[in-house]
Parts: C-alpha cells; structure tokens; sequence
C-alpha cells in the first residue's frame, strides 16, 4: 500500500478493492478499537462538515484520538506560519494527519514534508479521494459489482473535482459513461481524451431524461451560481437539471441516484423515499471508507 | 567573396546560435545575462534555412552547467550550444527537454500551493509531439507551451 492517500491514482486497481473490502468488515463492525494507542490530526484550513465529521466518527470508531482544528482563525496560519512549518510541527504530534486546504496541491506537499501518513480531505479544486473512495464503495454495494456499469453524471462536469476522480478511479472497471451538463459546465476536453486513450466509451448530452432509463448509476452534482456569468441562465440551467420522481419511472430497478451532498435543488425532495435514492446511505458509507483508509495506512495486521 | 559574420566571432566562450527571434530575450533572461559581467554580443532577425529569422548569443569565457543550459530547451528546443576555445568550436551541444523540470517555470494555475508557499515548482514533461505539455507535480494540472511562464535566474 502507498504510505499516503493524495490523489485516487495513487492507489491501483487492488489497492481500491482491498480499501472497500476492508469498509465491508468495518461496515459490519463498526466499533473496532485497534488503535486505541494512536493519535489522529485532523487539520481543516476550510470548512467542512460532513468530511470532518466523518473522518473523526472514523477515528473514533478506531479507538484513536483526535487533536486538530477547524477554523485558522486561533491557530498560528493567522500570524503567517508555512504550510510546510505547521505540518512540520503536526506530524510530531500525531500517528496520521487528515488535511483539508484550500489550496490546489497542499495535500502532496503535505505528504512530503510529514513523517507520518497523510490523507488528502480535498486540496482546492483538485483531488477528494476519500470521497471517491466511498462513492466506489456505494456502487459496489448498491450493484454487487464495479465492472461493466452504465453511469451517468450529472450538472457541473467542469468544476466538480469529485466527478473527475470518479472517472478516473471508474476507468479501472470497464464502464461507460454519459455526461449530461449544461454547454457552460461540460466535461473538459482532458478527461475526455482520458477515455479515449483508454477505449472506454462516453456520450454528452444537454438533456436529463436522456440518460435515465439504462444507468445503472446517476450521478448527480450541485449546479453552483457562481460558476456562472449570467445570473439568467444560472436560474434556466438550475431548472432544468433538477431530477424528479416521475422522471424516474421507468429506470432499470437496480439503478441508484448518488450524490456527494449537500443537495439544494438538484434531486427534487419526492426522490428521497424511493427505493432509488442512495444519497443518505453513501454519506454513511463514508465513515466505513475512512476507518479503511486510515487502517490500511496505519498498517492494521488485522484486516 | 569571405563570409562575413554579423555577430563577430569569440576567442573562447559559449555560443547559443538558431534561437527562435522571438524568445532571444527570454532566453538572456533565463541564463540571467543582464546581470553578467561577461562580454555578451547578440544579434536577432538575422536570416537562417533552418528558422527564416533567428537570434545568436554569443558570450565570452563563459560556460554553462548542463541544467543551466536545458532551462532554455522550453523555449528554444531547436538551440544550438556551441562551446569555444581558441576561435574553434570544440564541442556540440544538444539541448533536451527534461523529463522532469524543477524549478524553472511557473504553475499556470494561479490557485496551485506552488503560487501561494515558498515551494519549488515541479512539473513532469508530457511530450505531446512535437509539442509538449508540462504536468504539475503538486495541483496536477497542466501547463501548456503557450501558458510557459519562466522563472528568472534569480543569480
């Protein structure tokens, strides 16, 4: 296993099928106290909610501590301190160090400065791994498999750091994809070329029903305002990519609408009680995913 | 009829010769000629087979580290190094693009930690032939050839 977790392509085909075989053991005891000896830092330069909680539900699932913050606003960032000084200074501290920074590639210049594990809670714009790590996990639970799925992603494909890591880590299971996002927010010409190096095959569309009735996974992203210049056609497209139930009555029965949250208006509120609606559960899963990663990075005998 | 040299020849030195007219200055900011106190004579525009027009640096009793001199194969990759002794040429240099390329050129990606912290840039190169793309190391994005910013020789 690589010492770290920066980006998802630090990670092979087996080391992602090893981390979600490990959250199923987890997944089904979640109270395991190996680490009852270990210190966790969990270091957020920006604010999260979800990610932060769930990381330190993990930790503590694991018997470990959690030390770190939350908010700059009391720690000596404010007064000018290095990146490269406070990591310096956390890894002294701590068994494994959580970061999140608003900064595009702090995370591996994290790593290379700690001398103890780093996972990347999102740098920027650039990588959230772990998010992508319980995405796959939520696929393979909701499909029994990751191989030969139809998935669909949905609204911001431009921006949306979580869509990209997604294709990427998907790419090692034969899929194929449909991109269905407004003229503005495309998939960027990168990623797609991405695929074509690698045969797999996508579509784009502009229209939601499209794409609905052969996914096996809809992928759902939150449309941002301020991704847009005119405010006019921000209220058009924001209309237009939201998903209803009576959209969805004649999907495959095992497909799935994920969603890496929070949701504002993209998954009408009459989807949450279908059998379809997977969204809740793959924020759960994340707390499965992350007791994983840190337990296969702090060298766990007994996975 | 002699051929006569628009740049007169050195006794020893380094001659950089077929650099692209348009990057001659970028190239002298590089290897941070302004500041040197060598003799340097120059000339751009003048006419090459190879180039249509083309730039020539010639500098006196000065000789360059290999990765000083390959900070301009990003920006003149067709450059020709030449090293002097005695109004000879005795040695050919080839300049070649780094695989790897610390320092040197800036992340175009104005929200990279390398725009933000004091950390040196790194980039893998991606040769996309015949042009090549510059993959940051660190916010994983790509620097183009037309998005190349150099690093000054801070010497």
């Amino acid at each position: 296993m690589p010492k770290h977790l920066i980006s998802i392509h630090d990670f092979s085909r087996e080391e992602i099928l090893k981390t979600l075989k490990a959250a199923a053991a987890f997944e089904q005891n979640p109270s395991q106290p190996i680490f009852a000896d270990k210190v966790i830092a969990s270091i957020f330069f920006e604010p999260s909610t979800r990610t932060r909680l769930s990381f330190e539900a993990a930790a503590n699932r694991l018997g470990a501590r959690v030390i770190g913050f939350s908010d700059i606003g009391n720690t000596s960032v404010t007064k000018g301190e290095t990146l490269k000084d406070t990591i310096k200074m956390v890894s002294n501290y701590a068994d494994l160090i959580v970061i999140r920074h608003p900064l595009d590639g702090s995370a591996r210049y994290a790593s290379e400065v700690s001398s103890v594990p780093v996972i990347n809670a999102g740098d920027g714009t650039n990588q959230h791994p772990t998010q992508t790590m319980l995405d796959l996990y939520s696929i393979l639970k909701t499909q029994g498999k990751l191989d030969n799925l139809k998935i669909n992603m949905v609204g911001d494909l431009k921006y949306g750091r979580t869509v990209h890591s997604l294709l990427q880590a998907m790419s090692h299971f034969n899929p194929s994809f449909l991109f269905t996002s407004p003229e503005e927010l495309k998939m960027p010409q990168e990623y797609k070329e991405y695929l074509e190096k690698l045969n797999i095959p996508y579509k784009e569309t502009k229209h939601l029903n499209d794409g609905i009735n052969d996914a096996d996974i809809i992928y759902m992203t939150r449309v941002q305002r301020e991704r847009f210049t005119d405010p006019i056609e921000y209220e058009r497209v924001k209309n237009i990519y939201s998903l209803n139930l009576s959209m969805i009555s004649n999907c495959k029965p095992n497909m799935k609408i994920l969603h890496p949250l929070p949701r504002v208006n993209e998954i009408s509120q009459d989807v949450d009680s279908s059998n379809h609606a997977y969204y809740f559960e793959q924020a759960e899963n994340g707390v499965y995913t992350r007791m994983a990663i840190i337990a296969l990075l702090l060298g766990a005998e007994n996975q | 009829m002699e051929k006569q040299l628009k740049v007169s020849a050195i006794k020893d030195g380094t001659v950089l010769d077929h650099i692209p007219s348009n990057q001659l200055f970028k190239v002298i900011d590089i290897l941070g000629l302004s500041k040197s106190s060598n003799q340097i004579t120059f000339g751009t525009n003048l006419d090459s087979k190879l180039l249509g027009k083309k730039g020539i640096i010639k500098i006196s009793d000065k000789y360059f580290e290999s990765d000083d001199i390959n900070r301009i194969a990003l920006i003149a990759p067709e450059a020709k190094i030449n090293i002097i002794h005695d109004f000879e040429v005795v040695e050919k240099r080839v300049l070649s693009i780094p695989t790897n390329v610390k320092g040197i050129v800036k992340c175009m990606n104005p929200m990279c930690i390398t725009n933000h912290q004091p950390v040196e840039t790194l980039f893998t190169t991606i040769v996309d032939s015949p042009d090549f793309k510059l993959l940051c190391h660190f916010c994983e994005r790509v620097t183009d050839k037309d998005n190349l910013k150099i690093i000054s020789n801070p010497q």
